[in-house]
């Protein structure tokens, strides 16, 4: 199912290629699929976002790069006592408490604070400030990143995999399948996503899971990604299924099975194919309530586990010292809020260019 | 409708017991998960955990064993004696000192984002295209991209004092409201605006795009040759007809915040909800406070899925129950 976006743009853009004659591919006519690149393609905000979320996964990617070369702080290492040369002169990454003398009176400065946003003033370090154990925001943010979007997308990829099996399973077979099933999403659909997430999250991070050959420690990023890709399976199960339901009684299914097709094939290549753009539209979207999530159970503590950055992580780590050191959640919660800004636009574009009865769209 | 009723009820009851038992089994098979061992700490003897075990009833074991474990826990729950493992507090009483600080939160919310949402919803369907339909269309998508710890912390940088600015507002804390109703909205109204901000977005989006379905239906033509004015055209016939499904959407997203859907919202303005109670039991790993809080959340969610789909057999005749 995640093949089925793979296929949607390379198809597209061979199409594309064959249109502009750079490449030997004949053109086929305009499939659905051309008709809504070419609507998707005049869409330059969603094209826009989409460029500004590859740029934050590229970045994110590079963060090693930007240890090595920029700043030189690994993410996870203690640097309390550390101190960063600035205008020639040093400065301690966690302010020593001293005391000065106000009218006389002298008056105790605590100590402890992280130095703030240096803004390249100290060659690389620090660009964004220090966090309470003298780590790199920068770094940790950059870092952090990686483990919420690979969260985010991958949870985001399971839960359309495992709701479009269970949706085509329940909407092709009905009866007694579709009731169980149904009741599947009912059971998870009760529960509050958060709290559901919490007690996954929790139980799960003290031992990790070693059941059925799988072996995850605590700490393992796979905790969280499963905890996020269950709880949103009928979110995406339950308007499929509805779909499905409806295509089974179409003349094209009872063509197919009097040709002789089973239930596999009938499946994935009659009914999968036209509930494609719906699935698209759903994983886009899926990505960015995945991503959120992630953060809320990380903010939590139910979710990735510290020294391990991750952007919820940060924004919880930061709270305390919000008066402070500001630097260390509201940076996080930026980039969170860009991120899921561009999925959304983009994935409101998609639907606008996939879905034929699109009204009024934002461009124009 | 009587059959479809009990039916129903007789489904939820199922639905709360299923839910009950999946969070048992989270905490209690998942391997760590046994309390005792929890409680006992690092240096326990066998004869400790034992002890440990008699003392909190997780001295049966094997299949009935624990189903015979979760119905206790069952009883104590719905008798109100059941307590935390890790302070022994009573947990139906901190859900119900909880629940006056979750409601005021969730209701205050629910009317600031349904009165927006249906201003926002229906400004930017009757200017669609235009400037203002696509700022409005902009600043929905913001909201509902914006992750609420960040939201809260924001507000509370710049407008209760984090900066260094003067405080606009107090820096979280709850006052109840039968001390004093107006230090109650003024404390609670950067709470409510923080939750309500992305439901905002999401209702105002959705609203939007209901109308401009509605308008292009028979009846509203009919309407408008019959000589309505647009305003009338606009209240009686569109906006009731577009409404219906916000109006379930409503009854579900409300439940859901009652039901702990308010914990991150509590937990950075320091709200002593249900929520807050909730957060502070998953540090200590505290199984009894959150399957109270899990259940009383999921209850919820049941009972106003089932309000809203009689609402909705009400509020459209095209609906029947069965």
């Amino acid at each position: 199912m995640a093949t089925t976006g793979d296929e949607f743009t390379l198809d597209t853009a061979a199409e594309l290629a064959a249109e502009e004659g750079s490449a030997g591919k004949e053109i086929q006519g305009r499939s659905p699929w051309a008709l809504a690149w070419r609507r998707l393609r005049r869409n330059y905000v969603a094209l826009g976002s989409l460029g500004v979320f590859i740029l934050v996964v590229v970045a994110c990617l590079l963060a090693p790069v930007y240890v090595s070369h920029v700043s030189g702080i690994p993410p996870n290492e203690v640097r309390l006592g550390d101190s960063v040369t600035k205008n020639g002169q040093k400065i301690p990454v966690i302010s020593n408490g001293s005391t000065k003398i106000v009218n006389g009176v002298p008056v105790v400065v605590p100590g402890g604070i992280p130095i703030g946003a240096q803004w390249g003033a100290t060659g690389g370090a620090y660009i964004l400030g220090a966090d309470e154990e003298g780590r790199d925001v920068t770094t940790r943010l950059l870092y952090g990143g990686r483990n919420s979007l690979y969260i985010g997308v991958t949870s985001a990829a399971i839960t359309t995999v495992v709701a479009v099996v269970l949706a085509l399973l329940a909407g092709y077979f009905g009866g007694g399948t579709d009731w169980v099933i149904s009741r599947f999403f009912d059971l998870i659909w009760a529960f509050p996503v958060i709290l559901l997430g919490i007690a996954l999250g929790t139980a799960l991070s003290v031992n990790g899971f070693h059941h059925f050959g799988i072996n995850l420690s605590g700490s393992s990023l796979w905790i969280t990604i499963g905890v996020v890709a269950f709880v949103f399976i009928p979110y995406i199960g339950r308007p499929l299924r509805g779909q499905i339901l409806a295509l089974r009684q179409r003349e094209f299914v009872e063509a197919a099975t009097a040709q002789g097709a089973g239930p596999i094939r009938i499946m994935f290549t009659e009914v999968l194919p036209n509930i494609a753009s719906t699935v698209l539209v759903l994983f886009t979207l899926i990505i960015a309530a995945c991503i959120l999530t992630e953060v809320g159970l990380s903010f939590l503590g139910a979710g990735v586990q510290p020294p391990n950055p991750s952007w919820g992580t940060m924004i919880e780590e930061g709270q305390s010292q919000l008066a402070t050191a500001p630097q260390i959640s509201l940076y996080a919660g930026l980039a969170i809020a860009v991120t899921v800004l561009a999925i959304n636009i983009f994935g409101d574009g998609l639907r606008d260019a996939l879905d034929p009865r699109a009204k009024v769209r934002i461009e124009h | 409708m009587g059959a479809f009723i009990v039916r129903r009820l007789f489904g939820m009851i199922l639905v709360l017991a299923a839910v009950s038992l999946i969070v048992y089994l989270i905490f209690i098979v998942i391997p760590g998960g046994n309390p005792a061992l929890r409680i006992a700490g690092k240096t326990a003897t066998p004869g400790n955990i034992k002890a440990i075990e008699l003392k909190l009833g997780l001295n049966h074991h094997g299949f009935f064993g624990f189903l015979w474990q979760w119905w206790d826990m069952m009883k104590a729950l719905f008798t109100g004696s059941l307590v935390s493992y890790y302070d022994g507090t009573n947990v139906v009483q901190q859900i119900k000192e909880g629940i006056p600080v979750t409601f005021s939160l969730a209701i205050g919310a629910g009317v600031i984002w349904m009165g927006f949402g249906i201003l926002v919803g229906t400004v930017s369907a009757v200017k669609a295209g235009q400037v203002s339909d696509r700022v409005i269309t902009a600043l929905a998508l913001i909201g509902i991209s914006l992750p609420v710890a960040w939201l809260g912390l924001l507000f509370r940088y710049f407008l209760a004092g984090e900066k260094g600015w003067p405080a606009i507002f107090p820096d979280g804390g709850y006052v109840p409201l039968t001390t004093d109703p107006v230090q109650w909205a003024y404390h609670m109204l950067l709470p409510w605006f923080t939750l309500a901000i992305l439901f905002i977005g999401f209702y105002g989006r959705v609203l939007r795009s209901n109308i401009l379905d509605t308008i292009n239906e028979d009846f509203v033509r009919t309407a408008k040759a019959k000589g309505l004015t647009s305003q009338r055209i606009l209240r009686k016939h569109v906006l009731r007809a577009s409404l219906i499904p916000i109006v379930t959407l409503f009854g579900l997203d409300f439940a859901a915040v009652l039901g702990g859907g308010a914990i991150i919202t509590e937990v950075v303005y320091s709200l002593p909800g249900v929520g807050f109670y909730a957060a502070r039991s998953i540090s200590q790993q505290d199984l009894p406070p959150l399957m109270g809080v899990t259940l009383f959340g999921a209850m919820f969610i049941v009972v106003f899925t089932l309000l809203v789909d009689i609402a909705y057999a009400y509020l459209d005749p095209r609906i029947r129950l069965s």
